[in-house]
């Protein structure tokens, strides 16, 4: 095989690699979506906010210590213990469970039957508020978060694809981290169990028949208010497991915000309303922005991973505008 | 009482077609060119033109751009930082292209380029509505700044990547580089703010501005009636880009002098616009000045009121800013969806009465 295809190749798994995270955090978008009509901006924050907690409860930090020494001209910082990595995501969960309920209590609340764009807004301001206080409660610098998972590049799959180099000097096997490979798997078991969760269970059939009309399902004696909730935890779930995996990837700190704005092209790829969507979309966009940035980069000049994923997108959509996997958009005077 | 048309008899046309019909309006509309124009300029210093005035009027026009846009013609568009960075760099271009050329033309002719750039960018919101045209804007956002930031040609191959406004002079008077007095670039800006504003308020309750709110309400039933969408979305595109890329050459050039892209034109700034328009109203001109006067005087406040006065850290005052803006958008579109203009709305409405109840 020639190199260049071998160096391809390797892109290529990367991307699959790189497109299952940007799928992770576009399941959370997907899933709030059809439960509520609420395209959530705030999803990537969420995540962002998620792993900040987490990394506070590892290493005992005290909560708006800045604030308080500010304040009160106190010098603290730690309590001095470390938790159980398991321990903290179970924290943590509780913690995003808390925070669905006053998302669904104090605003969502407030905005039954606004129009989707309003509602849209008010994830942007929920976005820029839990910002605010994920960084005044844990602190803006930028944290290593370490549950265990392992990293670095996998030397077994190195030394057993070197062969495929047939004695080329510059080829020493496939290039990929462990992290990645994990990530992969936990995203896997996530998808799994969420459709599990949703097709036999019986608050996943309420969340299947709040999706499909609101009103109906108000009617047979759904709660509208707890499945918001619920699809909200789930969301800051999906939203930790995210957080968790790009934690560890880059450490903990504001850009991990930033990986919303990524997910956004995957769904429009995929279609709002669809996981399976999410997923393929996730995986395209993934493989599409390394493949364009080995082929294409070196000759405008890199960097292309910034906006090669939005333009893809909007491509695709000219052609077809509800995604590849999303409801026919029907449209009536 | 003050807010009325009681007594004010309408002979022609001219008096029925007016921008401010009512006498009281338009007296305080007098009385707000006054201030601005003969009052404010002389009264200023360094701090105030810098830290409030400026950016004020730059975002103001920015905000107007994009109300047109959003607000009238109902196209979600979060692809303004990246608008704004064509016209700062149009102007860049022109200033050091045809340095003979008056700067106050280089201006307009960044908003003309803008204008074109954001209709290509424009064409396929006739495929695509709603969220989906949001995200496809944000296409915009990132392929722009990165063009900037890639193509040595835009920085005239300058060696830090930045650009940096070379001074001119309007009538003899420097506006641009580092010999300019804070008046004179407040009086520039305002002149800008001040041919934008009428220009936007008379395009909006006029024919083109039907055509927008038609096509904002139900693109559907206005092709039907007539209103060809093409022409309707790609001109609120042309406008609104024409008056943020404006908003942008005056950003770069007069206010900040040198600029980076990636940092100045962000996707940060789209937002930012974005929350203007949203906090003061969407589809009200009006509404744009307040929402931009609002975000700007916001942090000044806070900085001063918690870093001044309290003497907190700055990156304490920067995360409360966040929290504070977003629990603003928050309770704005919870209280009242429609924004400041709708307060002043009210207002006016319980002044005309005033002191009576009904």
């Amino acid at each position: 095989m020639p190199t260049q295809l071998l160096f391809g190749t390797e892109v290529l798994l990367n991307g699959l690699m790189a497109g299952v995270l940007y799928a992770l955090v576009a399941l959370g978008f997907v899933l709030i979506y059809k439960a509520s009509g609420i395209f959530n901006y705030a999803q990537g924050v969420m995540a962002l906010f998620a792993a900040l907690t987490l990394v506070g409860f590892m290493d005992g930090q005290v909560p708006f210590s800045h604030l308080i020494n500010a304040v009160l001209g106190t010098d603290i910082h730690h309590f001095g213990w470390h938790i159980n990595g398991f321990v903290s995501i179970i924290l943590t969960m509780g913690m995003m469970i808390v925070l669905a309920y006053c998302v669904q209590r104090f605003v969502f609340r407030h905005l039954i039957g606004q129009e989707p764009i309003i509602l849209f807004m008010a994830t942007i301001g929920l976005a820029y508020f839990m910002e605010g206080f994920g960084d005044l409660m844990w602190g803006s610098d930028i944290k290593k978060l370490d549950v265990g998972l392992p990293q670095g590049g996998s030397f077994w799959i190195e030394e057993n694809t070197q062969w495929l180099g047939f004695g080329n000097e510059n080829f020493f096997g496939f290039f990929i981290d462990k992290l990645d490979i994990v990530a992969t798997v936990i995203a896997a078991i996530l998808v799994i169990v969420l459709v599990l969760f949703s097709q036999y269970t019986k608050q996943g059939r309420a969340m299947r028949a709040v999706a499909d009309d609101h009103q109906a399902a108000l009617s047979v004696g759904v709660s509208l208010n707890f499945i918001w909730v619920m699809v909200w935890s789930v969301a800051g779930f999906v939203a930790l497991v995210a957080g968790i995996m790009w934690g560890a990837k880059s450490g903990v700190q504001f850009s991990l915000s930033l990986i919303a704005l990524k997910a956004l092209p995957v769904l429009m790829l995929g279609g709002f309303t669809s996981i399976p969507g999410a997923i393929v979309g996730g995986l395209i966009i993934g493989v599409g922005e390394k493949l364009f940035e080995f082929t294409v980069g070196p000759l405008v000049g890199g960097a292309t991973e910034n906006w090669f994923a939005y333009v893809l997108a909007l491509l695709f959509l000219v052609f077809r505008p509800q995604g590849l996997f999303g409801e026919k958009i029907i449209e009536r005077v | 009482m003050f807010y009325r048309e009681a007594g004010e008899f309408k002979t022609s046309y001219v008096d029925d077609n007016q921008t401010f019909p009512i006498r009281f309006d338009r007296y305080r509309y007098y009385f707000v060119l006054f201030a601005a124009f003969l009052v404010i300029p002389f009264a200023v210093n360094d701090y105030w033109v810098n830290a409030v005035f400026m950016p004020f009027l730059i975002y103001s026009i920015a905000a107007i751009g994009l109300n047109i846009l959003v607000g009238y013609c109902g196209q979600v568009s979060l692809g303004t930082g990246g608008f704004m960075a064509v016209g700062a760099y149009a102007c860049y271009k022109l200033m050091t292209a045809m340095p003979e050329v008056n700067i106050f033309f280089h201006v307009l002719m960044a908003g003309g380029i803008t204008a074109m750039v954001g209709m290509a960018f424009g064409l396929p919101s006739l495929r695509i509505k709603g969220f989906y045209l949001a995200v496809a804007t944000l296409a915009a956002q990132f392929f722009l700044v990165w063009l900037f930031n890639k193509v040595p040609w835009f920085y005239n191959y300058s060696a830090s990547g930045q650009i940096s406004a070379p001074e001119r002079t309007v009538f003899g008077i420097a506006v641009t580089g580092a010999n300019t007095s804070a008046w004179a670039s407040y009086m520039f800006c305002l002149v800008f703010v001040f041919i934008c504003g009428i220009l936007a308020r008379n395009l909006t309750r006029g024919t083109q501005g039907r055509k927008w709110m038609a096509i904002r309400d139900m693109d559907i039933a206005a092709e039907i009636i007539g209103v060809d969408p093409l022409k309707s979305k790609l001109s609120a595109f042309a406008v609104s880009s024409f008056f943020i890329g404006v908003s942008g050459a005056l950003f770069f050039s007069v206010y900040l002098g040198a600029v980076e892209v990636g940092e100045a034109f962000g996707i940060t700034k789209s937002f930012l616009v974005l929350f203007m328009v949203i906090i003061g109203g969407l589809g009200s001109i009006f509404g744009s000045f307040a929402g931009a006067a609002f975000l700007v005087l916001l942090p000044v406040l806070l900085k001063n009121v918690l870093v001044g006065m309290l003497g907190w850290p700055t990156d304490l005052a920067a995360h409360l800013e966040f929290m504070i803006v977003g629990a603003m958008i928050i309770i704005f579109l919870i209280a009242e969806p429609h924004g400041l203009a709708q307060l002043w709305r009210v207002a006016k409405e319980k002044l005309r009465l005033w002191p009576f109840p009904h």
